[in-house]
């Protein structure tokens, strides 16, 4: 027990939390905003990899480091916009759509790197975002390593949860946006347009779930791999549905995601031998099975999430 | 009263496939008047509000609406933003309310530019509470609308339209929801609204208010104005003569001795997820050949009731037999063997399969049964037999019995559900809101079908909003509020209004 | 201005044209990405044909490649026909797989007659086992099992890297992760000389048979159409809509788990944790292009089979990287959703005075 609480004090140990967090921050904001207007992303593993792809192919081809976050956000937005026209103009099915849209984002990355980097052993690395290792700050005792230590696209991802939360209560579009996704009738009564809405959620939430892949490139690793979204993008989905659709407590599922992520990690280096290396890989898929579990039932799901509205039709 | 006029439908025309919804409709109405549109379920009342309103686009016709300045111009056509800027606000029947939002969001909602960053509510507040004490329109403006009653919630609407400084305001079957109490209330309101110079057209099926509080009355029947007479000048025979094209039909209802009771409740609870669906401690009996009406406000237990007798709610405590047999854990199969017939309120969401064939709909409820399958696997052909058959002694119209049961309009999907039921011979049988929506001919249907089953020997339980109805079936009312039943032991409607509002000892 | 009206029927013509005519798209969009790669467009399709029909050979590979595939491709259309969204076939493909040789591999040393319908009932129990966990978590707890299926995917690979490397691996050899060989006995007997095509595929055409007869004949259909179409009214009618949803959860799972029986009973012999690539989430994309018809899933896996092999064989001619054949998959699902919108709506004009502009 003394080993846990050591690990639970330690400096490294809350800042690799919010590291891991990071990436998920920016998936749930996604999904909850596309969500909250009505829509369920099932795209966005897929927009991941687009993002984590993009961004940093953006990058070696010499784009700057900002200009990558760009191009995997533009990225993001094109993959969200073909769901979102699938899904509400169209009104087609939200989960098949969304699987189709990952398959499609999936292989699109896959095939991009392959065609362009057809014959490497190993991944060629770019110069990924640097701590930002702020004076005076950074030097703070505990605090300065936690939070004054990390790259820009964490920053960038608190700011959103910020961003998201005052756009959603406190200005007339995301009053909007939720009303849209509760009953989409309210909107169009009031002479707004549902497409624009939910098309406009769907876009700009993709972008954000890119960005959420990007930092996976760009910042945690400096290179990309088949296979490393690994998930995280379903993880993101059952982590809205623990957040009950708020943007801080999307804040807090991320960042006890990470720090059950950063324990296990610990766990296992003094642990190992007794129990196998897997089930503390297994841990997070399991762990968010369990959230789900918990959550789904006091959930309060948007009124009007995966259905579809046609105008003229009601 | 002035006679300015302040909007035209000119010649307005609307069909939805084959089915012709308003022909060459048209209509003025002046400044501050209450005209009300009269007319039969799918008359086209609403279908013309909603071309006014811009959600339909009409196939021909034009609308003309006077300006502020008190010029008449053309209203952009299939455009809500156009017919809001033009100072004309609908209330719909079904509302359109976003639950997880209050009240003030609710109002404010698009009428600020989206991209504004902040919202000034204080401005807003202060304008409703202006329009709230002039009008009387009173309500809660900080609580989400998911927790507001049916009435106030109504109010939300109507405040949504006088925030936007409307000068024409139309009311889609405003009372359907309302006790008549709150609906006196309504027009009261509404009266004071007319008195500052809105125009308000109000929709309705129902002769009495429509005699008692607007000015000038219009009606519609099969899509096409039939006439237009001052309500001064009118009496309620001759508006249901325009309205249904003849006299209406007296339904014959004969005497009967009620025989043993079917089905018997002993304070019985039913919790719901909220007080809207439950039931506490109601006791009550049904006897055969006994027709037990059940008035009442929707939204105060009947949804937990019918539940109940279909077996999709189990008692939480209490004693519920049928036929003397106490159900415990009813579930619908159970309720079905037991011999009780179900016809849903909402029959398209609960009473079929709307993508499986007629036929398929029509065994639906009877899966085991040896005629419809053996050893797991369909009989088809007596399947098809056995639609052919009950479509034509219900007299079932549509593309055929292997056409899918969406197909067919709302009349025929209800004849569906009566085939299936009376087919079954039941001992009891459930009829939640059997008429809503029916044209006066398929309504008429579904209540000979009671009574016949009455005369078989069954009790029928019949829930219904219209006192109308259940004046004319019942052999006893019993009246729902907050999930309590009380016997009527009256017909005075009054005072069943009064009991259905809860203001009864 | 432009509004959508519903169909009243869709036509027979656009309910069987629709996916063969997504799927045709889909391949032609193929060489936007070929051009791309800087491919001669021509010459990558010649050699995507004659990749699958140039030799018996090329032919039977896509036989082989299609039966996984036709099983994977009943177990989502079976599921989505119930409204009961079971993307986790992947994982039940590995829980059938590693039952299989769990059972085949030794444990038992029986004969034929007797090991191979054995690990056949293993390997679906097993699958079925993995649907009915993430089904009773819906039912009970009503946690979403999109989600759920699809976390157990990563769950079950990680559980079988565990397997591979532990209980399950084969002592002989030499370290690697991967199953011991299923006795010879155990094995699927192969349909041809020196072909790989193995009896697998009459067991998924004979299953896809019996899936149809079952759907559209049997009172297990009727439920099992009725909940996923209206489960509300369903339940109404006394069809218990839980039980159903498990049944066809069983099903589901049982036949995503044959898909790994048949892998590995009838292909590899042996486990190892590249079995499947991706063959439980193509068969959602099967499904959908087959309508969810049980029929129709045969025929869009041959299509998706013979797209798997042409662009490998072309993309090993050419230099082309064979992503293009994920790709095309992506697509054709991509297509035939919108396709599915036009069999259910038409996009009518209408005249409109001044409503234009907005």
């Amino acid at each position: 027990m003394m080993d846990i609480l050591n690990i639970l004090l330690s400096e490294s140990f809350w800042a690799a939390s919010l590291r891991i967090a990071t990436p998920l921050i920016f998936g749930v904001l996604g999904a909850l905003l596309c969500e909250k207007s009505g829509v369920l992303n099932l795209g966005i593993e897929g927009v991941f990899v687009a993002g984590a792809m993009s961004g940093w192919m953006a990058v070696w081809l010499g784009a700057g480091l900002w200009g990558g976050v760009l191009v995997a956000a533009g990225a993001g937005a094109f993959f969200g916009l073909i769901h979102a026209l699938l899904t509400v103009p169209l009104g087609l099915s939200q989960h098949v759509s969304g699987l189709g849209v990952t398959l499609f984002a999936t292989s699109v990355s896959y095939f991009t790197y392959r065609t362009a980097l057809p014959n490497v052993s190993s991944p060629p690395r770019i110069e990924p975002f640097r701590a930002l290792d702020i004076p005076v700050l950074s030097d703070l005792p505990f605090l300065g390593p936690v939070l004054f230590q990390q790259t820009a696209l964490t920053w960038l991802a608190l700011l959103m949860v910020v961003v998201i939360w005052y756009v959603l209560y406190r200005t007339p579009l995301g009053v909007a946006i939720q009303a849209v996704g509760d009953n989409p009738d309210s909107v169009d009564a009031q002479g707004l347009s549902v497409y624009g809405l939910r098309i406009g959620a769907v876009v700009a939430g993709s972008a954000l779930m890119a960005l959420g892949g990007a930092f996976l490139t760009m910042s945690a690793f400096d290179a990309f791999f088949f296979g490393m979204v690994n998930g995280r993008g379903w993880i993101c989905i059952a982590l809205v549905i623990f957040a009950s659709w708020r943007p801080g407590k999307a804040l807090l599922g991320a960042l006890l995601f990470g720090a059950f992520d950063a324990l296990q990690v610990r766990l296992q280096t003094e642990v190992g031998a007794v129990i196998p290396s897997q089930a503390f890989l297994a841990a997070p898929y399991v762990l968010s099975i369990i959230a789900l579990v918990v959550a789904a039932r006091r959930a309060d799901y948007p009124r009007a999430l995966l259905a579809p509205w046609f105008k003229g039709q009601r | 009263m002035t006679q300015t006029i302040v909007l035209s439908l000119k010649g307005l025309s609307k069909r939805f496939g084959s089915v012709v919804a308003n022909d060459d409709v048209s209509l003025d109405l002046h400044q501050g008047e209450v005209l009300a549109l009269l007319g039969e379920n799918g008359a086209g009342k609403t279908t013309l509000m909603n071309m006014l309103f811009g959600h339909y686009l009409p196939d021909s016709g034009a609308i003309d609406v006077r300006n502020e300045i008190g010029a008449i111009e053309p209203l952009t056509l299939g455009h809500p933003q156009a017919a809001l800027s033009a100072g004309i606000g609908m209330v719909h029947q079904h509302f359109t309310l976003a639950e997880n939002l209050n009240a003030l969001d609710n109002i404010v909602l698009g009428s600020e530019p989206l991209w504004r960053l902040r919202r000034d509510s204080a401005m807003a507040r202060s304008k409703i509470e202006k329009i709230m004490s002039d009008t009387g329109l009173q309500v809660a403006l900080d609580v989400p609308v998911g927790r507001l009653s049916v009435g106030e919630r109504q109010r939300v609407e109507i405040l949504k339209a006088l925030y936007r400084d409307v000068r024409i305001l139309v009311l889609d079957e405003p009372t359907a929801v309302l006790t008549p109490q709150e609906a006196d209330t309504l027009f009261e309101n509404i009266g004071a609204m007319t008195k500052r110079g809105l125009s308000v057209i109000f929709i309705s099926h129902k002769l009495r208010e429509v005699l008692a509080f607007s000015h000038r009355i219009a009606v519609l029947r099969h899509g096409v104005k039939v006439g237009e007479i001052a309500t001064k000048d009118a009496d309620e025979r001759s508006i249901a003569r325009m309205m249904v094209g003849a006299d209406t039909p007296e339904t014959q209802r004969e005497d009967m001795t009620p025989g043993a009771p079917i089905m018997t409740l002993e304070n019985v609870s039913v919790t719901g997820r909220s007080k809207r669906d439950s039931l506490t401690n109601v006791s009550f009996q049904v006897a055969r050949h006994e027709i037990l009406g059940v008035a009442g406000v929707s939204g105060n237990g009947q949804s937990a009731l019918a539940g109940l007798i279909s077996g999709l709610n189990i008692p939480s405590n209490g004693v519920f037999r049928i036929d003397g047999e106490a159900i415990a854990h009813g579930n619908p199969s159970a309720m079905i063997k037991a011999g009780v017939g179900r016809i849903p309120e909402d029959r398209h969401h609960d009473g079929i399969v709307g993508s499986m064939s007629v036929a398929e709909n029509m065994v639906i409820e009877r899966l085991n049964d040896p005629e419809v399958q053996s050893g797991g696997i369909l009989k088809r052909e007596a399947i098809a037999e056995n639609a052919a058959r009950l479509t034509e002694a219900y007299d079932v119209r549509g593309p055929g019995v292997s056409a899918r049961a969406r197909l067919l309009s709302g009349g025929n999907i209800q004849k569906l559900i009566l085939a299936r039921v009376f087919e079954q011979s039941p001992k009891l049988i459930l009829a939640n809101q059997p008429t809503r929506g029916l044209d006066m001919g398929a309504a008429a249907e579904v209540a000979r079908r009671l009574l016949e089953a009455r005369k078989q020997g069954a009790g029928v339980v019949l829930i219904s909003e219209d006192l109308d109805e259940l004046l004319g079936l019942s052999d006893r009312i019993m009246v729902i509020h907050d999930g309590e039943l009380i016997e009527a032991f009256t017909r005075d409607r009054e005072e069943i209004g009064l009991m259905m509002a809860g203001e009864y000892e | 201005m432009i509004r959508i009206e519903p169909r009243n029927a869709p036509s027979r013509a656009l309910t069987l044209g629709i996916p063969v005519l997504s799927a045709l798209i889909a391949l032609a969009l193929a060489a936007v990405p070929l051009m791309f790669a800087g491919a001669n467009v021509a010459t990558a399709y010649g050699e995507m044909f004659r990749g699958v029909f140039g030799s018996t050979f090329a032919f039977t590979e896509m036989l082989t490649r299609a039966t996984p595939l036709i099983f994977t491709g009943l177990a989502a259309a079976l599921a989505f026909r119930a409204r009961l969204w079971n993307i986790g076939a992947e994982g039940q493909l590995y829980l059938g797989a590693m039952a299989a040789v769990a059972v085949g591999a030794g444990f038992l040393d029986v004969p034929a007659i007797v090991l191979v319908p054995t690990i056949i009932l293993c390997g679906c129990a097993a699958g079925a086992a993995g649907m009915v966990a993430s089904t009773a978590l819906k039912t009970r707890f009503g946690a979403d099992e999109v989600v759920t299926t699809l976390l157990l995917n990563f769950i079950i690979l990680i559980f079988l890297q565990y397997m591979l490397e532990g209980p399950l691996q084969d002592p002989m050899g030499l370290g690697w992760p991967q199953s011991a060989p299923i006795l010879d006995q155990g094995m699927l007997p192969p349909l041809m000389e020196r072909m790989r095509v193995h009896s697998g595929l009459f067991i998924a055409l004979f299953c896809a048979v019996v899936a149809q007869f079952m759907l559209t004949r049997s009172v297990w259909g009727f439920k099992l159409r009725a909940v996923g179409e209206n489960a509300a009214a369903a339940r109404h009618a006394g069809i218990p809509v839980n039980r159903t949803m498990m049944s066809v959860a069983i099903v589901s799972g049982a036949l995503a788990g044959m898909a790994g029986v048949s892998e590995v009973a009838g292909l590899k012999g042996y486990l190892t944790a590249d079995l499947s690539p991706g063959f439980g989430y193509t068969g959602i994309v099967v499904a959908m292009l087959a309508g969810l018809s049980p029929v129709g899933v045969v025929i869009s896996a041959l299509f998706i089979a013979s797209v798997f092999v042409g662009a490998d064989s072309m993309s090993r001619a050419m230099g082309v990287s064979s992503y293009l054949a994920d790709l095309v998959v992506a697509m054709s699902l991509l297509c035939v959703l919108i396709g599915g919108f036009f069999a259910r709506f038409r996009i009518a004009r209408v005249a409109s005075g001044k409503g234009e502009g907005a």
